[in-house]
């Protein structure tokens, strides 16, 4: 059986299945340190910004509500969780733990998401869109106040964005778990798909605290 | 080509470490600590990154190629930002009139 | 009878025909050829804009085209010749040709993402043409906020989203050469046995996972801003401009070494294959050429001395940017090393070798000009600094570029092109070059803008050489187009190793078969062994 999915499994370039396996997961961590750069452009944006002008970030980051980003951070963080005991499932040879397991990290990722359109969407009802409509509450510094909110935006709209496309690999996973694809002996595109979500979630670890968190005073 | 598999329990304790690690920013965030505030929320930041990736994305048991990659763009980032601000942080040093 | 041989051999050209087996290969060898369509395509809408840009500068007065339109022509001319032209051309060709049968590999680690990066690039010029023909973009290649954000009338967004697709085709690429290279070399090549032009290939894909995520951002950030209105650049809302070209140059320098790397990779190869002679220096050279990756991250701030950066970041950015030169010199010397008592043959490769080694070093020399503080505050913006990169983009890349294709092409093919008419080109490439370019270099100095298409009458003379230049290297330009399409029916049937050079690919046929080597080898010696060569032909 193992080495049945093993040569099913193998593509002409490789010689053997350790080599693609290897060959798969540092294709993914090149990958994630591309992601790595993207994503560091807007967090030094935000860096510059935040430098510049303190008081407004301090009075724009209050405006969001830390509670519910601290939940959704827990939600997130639970479907890391929920993933690597998919990818333990799939090193343990268990088909059925994989199915729920992916399923359930599918799940927390949806629930995050849905948290994410309601705070977006109170953004837009309390006028915190930047724009001509902007209004934001106790503070002199209008334009600057904008920054926050383009970086806010910004940062969370693509950070949802790869959630989204994470739930479309979860998905396809989720297929071919459940087609018994996936044994001891080859388990790879789990091990990557889970590489890809555990990088979308330490994005966000870094995200809360700096758009959420920023102190009292 | 072998791979050590953590077991479930390493995993759950990593998970509860994380939970706690996001209460406590949460936490120290309504302390006003002045400067020190973005110092912590980063330093724990950092170590929540640290537990997903060794943990979580099994770094911890992966070749040094891997480490070394992971060091690599973690570095190039630093680039980025040290260098840009740079320019920013020493802007006001030498007075310039008009500005 | 030599006919005959050549339509039984199975080549990767004939195993499959139909435009579905190239539009869907898998194979990097066709691959390759898809992509040599695409940028030479490019290359030559490029050349259309240079071609109206130096007739427009025949005069003082603007005349042919209104400013308008001219801002148009050297943006699109420069969006063209450096995004979808110098980045993709010789690692997307004569890289994804060769650097696999150059490690004894079957084929890349990921052959499927290797065609959607040649889609992606075909895409990305598809919205860059989109913008070129719905009216243009007038910003500039550089694409300063708050104009291109704010102000500009043009197709910005298009372009932008083109860049932007084009930079994944580039960054997939990259991270494909990356595992390659550390998976899927043949037993017994270890990394000290590897080609230069390998070495090259993987530290311009270091430079190209590393740097462009961050271009790809700029862009969304700029199609953001003017799209939406964020204000993350708009001066008004507190934004800085300068943010913008930190921004844009983090990935635009690097992306010059991007350009240039995998010429001086080409370059290795052909002086030691025609000078029969192993590289000189074999190891610093592959240090270097991972030395100039690293060290062209450290230097992007030099694009900004005079754009409000301060003071102590210029001088730091400065002092960096001296450092970069030196492992450019030391490929240099290394490849005059080389030559010294080599038995040097002056095939057409070879005479590029000679025209890129004299040309990069005056460009990379201007270069050092630059990159001095007081003087950048006086020649930035000026001609000086155009005629800098072309030295070392069209003297140096394109060149090598040409090189490589003459030198491969006989591998790729099976044909050889014609000698004669190779040398002539390579010839009126070199005369036409200089004439095009070293004018500029004194225009600059004397204060011509660049970007301008009116200027004193005192500048014409230098202009109008410039521009008979232009029409000489137009010309060097079609005749290898020309003469490589004929060789395809009419050139020379080639055997496997028409240079008699070492290196894995010259020991398959030509052209190789689909799957690169019966076998796979077993490498047992260093690369360039020309005295083992010259051992086993006497003994």
């Amino acid at each position: 059986m193992d080495s049945q999915t093993e040569t099913v499994a193998l593509r002409e370039q490789f010689e053997t299945a350790g080599q693609q396996k290897e060959a798969s997961t540092l294709g993914m961590w090149v990958f994630l340190v591309t992601e790595i750069m993207f994503f560091g452009g807007l967090f030094l944006a935000y860096m510059v910004y935040r430098r510049l002008f303190p008081e407004v970030f301090w009075v724009a980051s209050s405006s969001l509500n830390k509670i519910i980003g601290a939940v959704n951070t827990a939600v997130l963080l639970c479907s890391s969780f929920t993933m690597v005991l998919a990818v333990h499932a799939a090193q343990i040879g268990s088909r059925r733990a994989i199915v729920i397991f992916l399923i359930l990290t599918m799940l927390l990722g949806g629930v995050f998401l849905g948290v994410k359109a309601y705070e977006w969407n109170e953004k837009f009802q309390e006028h915190h869109v930047p724009g001509p409509s902007f209004h934001l509450e106790h503070t002199t510094e209008q334009g600057r106040a904008q920054l926050f909110f383009s970086l806010y935006f910004a940062m969370t709209g693509l950070h949802a964005l790869h959630m989204i496309i994470g739930e479309g690999l979860l998905l396809f996973l989720l297929f071919h778990a459940y087609a018994g694809k996936y044994t001891p002996a080859y388990y790879t595109p789990v091990d990557i798909g889970g590489l890809y979500w555990h990088f979308v979630d330490i994005i966000w670890i870094f995200l809360f605290p700096l758009l959420y968190l920023i102190g009292q005073h | 080509m072998h791979e050590h598999i953590d077991s479930v329990k390493t995993y759950a304790f990593v998970f509860v470490t994380l939970l706690a690690l996001t209460l406590l920013t949460t936490l120290v965030a309504e302390v006003d600590l002045g400067p020190l505030n973005v110092a912590v929320a980063l330093l724990i930041a950092v170590i929540k990154m640290l537990l997903v990736a060794l943990f979580f994305m099994h770094l911890r048991h992966s070749p040094m190629l891997t480490k070394v990659v992971v060091c690599g763009g973690l570095l190039w980032l630093l680039i980025l930002m040290v260098l840009t601000m740079a320019d920013f942080v020493s802007r006001k040093w030498l007075p310039v009139p008009g500005v | 009878m030599i006919t005959a041989a050549v339509h039984e051999q199975a080549t990767y050209l004939n195993e499959s025909y139909g435009i579905k087996s190239w539009l869907l290969t898998k194979d990097h060898k066709r691959i390759a050829l898809l992509y040599l369509a695409t940028i030479t395509f490019f290359f030559f809408l490029g050349g259309i804009f240079a071609t109206l840009i130096r007739i427009e500068l025949l005069t003082p007065s603007g005349d042919l085209v209104s400013s308008e339109t001219y801002n148009k022509l050297f943006t699109l001319h420069g969006v063209i010749m450096v995004f979808f032209f110098l980045i993709p051309s010789i690692p997307a060709t004569l890289g994804n040709f060769f650097l696999p049968l150059m490690i004894g590999a079957k084929d890349l680690a990921f052959p499927r993402i290797n065609l959607l990066s040649w889609y992606l690039l075909v895409i990305g010029g598809c919205f860059a043409m989109y913008a070129m023909l719905a009216g243009g973009v007038d910003t500039g290649w550089t694409f300063y906020v708050p104009y291109s954000t704010s102000y500009s009338n043009g197709y910005v967004i298009a372009t932008g989203l083109g860049i932007f697709i084009a930079g994944f085709s580039s960054i997939l690429t990259g991270l494909n050469f990356i595992v390659t290279v550390h998976r899927m070399r043949a037993p017994g090549m270890t990394w000290f046995r590897l080609p230069l032009f390998v070495w090259s290939n993987y530290a311009t894909a270091l430079i190209q996972v590393l740097g462009t995520p961050v271009l790809a951002i700029t862009m969304v950030l700029l199609i953001c801003e003017r799209s939406l209105h964020l204000g993350i650049f708009d001066p008004a809302r507190g934004g800085d401009p300068v943010l913008y070209q930190h921004l844009f140059w983090f990935y635009s320098h690097p992306a010059v070494y991007i350009m240039v790397l995998p010429g001086m990779g080409v370059i290795s190869e052909l002086v030691s294959t025609f000078s029969r002679k192993r590289v000189f220096g074999y190891k610093m050279i592959a240090f270097s050429s991972v030395a100039i990756a690293v060290l062209g991250f450290l230097v992007w701030g030099h694009h900004l001395f005079v754009a409000g950066q301060s003071v102590y970041a210029g001088l730091v950015f400065s002092f960096l940017s001296y450092f970069v030169a030196i492992p450019s010199a030391i490929k240099v010397f290394n490849w005059t090393a080389t030559l010294y008592k080599g038995s040097i043959s002056y095939a057409t490769p070879m005479l590029y070798a000679f025209g890129f080694i004299g040309l990069f070093t005056m460009g990379g020399l201007t270069g050092l000009f630059v990159a001095s503080l007081g003087i950048d505050v006086h020649v930035t913006d000026t001609y000086f600094v155009i005629a800098h990169f072309h030295y070392i983009m069209v003297g140096g890349t394109l060149m090598a570029y040409l090189g490589g294709l003459h030198y491969w092409w006989p591998k790729m093919t099976g044909r050889m092109y014609p000698e004669g008419f190779a040398k002539l080109s390579a010839l009126t490439v070199f005369l036409g070059f200089n004439l095009t370019f070293f004018p500029q270099f004194i225009l600059g100095y004397l204060g011509m803008p660049r970007r301008y298409h009116s200027y004193p009458d005192e500048f014409q003379v230098l202009h109008v050489m410039s521009t008979a230049g232009a029409s000489v290297l137009a010309v060097g330009y079609v005749m290898p187009l020309v003469y490589f399409i004929w060789s395809l029916r009419y050139g020379a049937i080639a055997g496997p190793n028409p240079w008699g050079a070492t290196g894995l690919e010259w020991k398959t046929t030509s052209p190789p078969p689909a799957h690169n080597f019966d076998e796979t080898p077993i490498v047992t010696t260093e690369a360039y062994d020309y005295a083992a060569l010259e051992v086993a032909k006497v003994g």
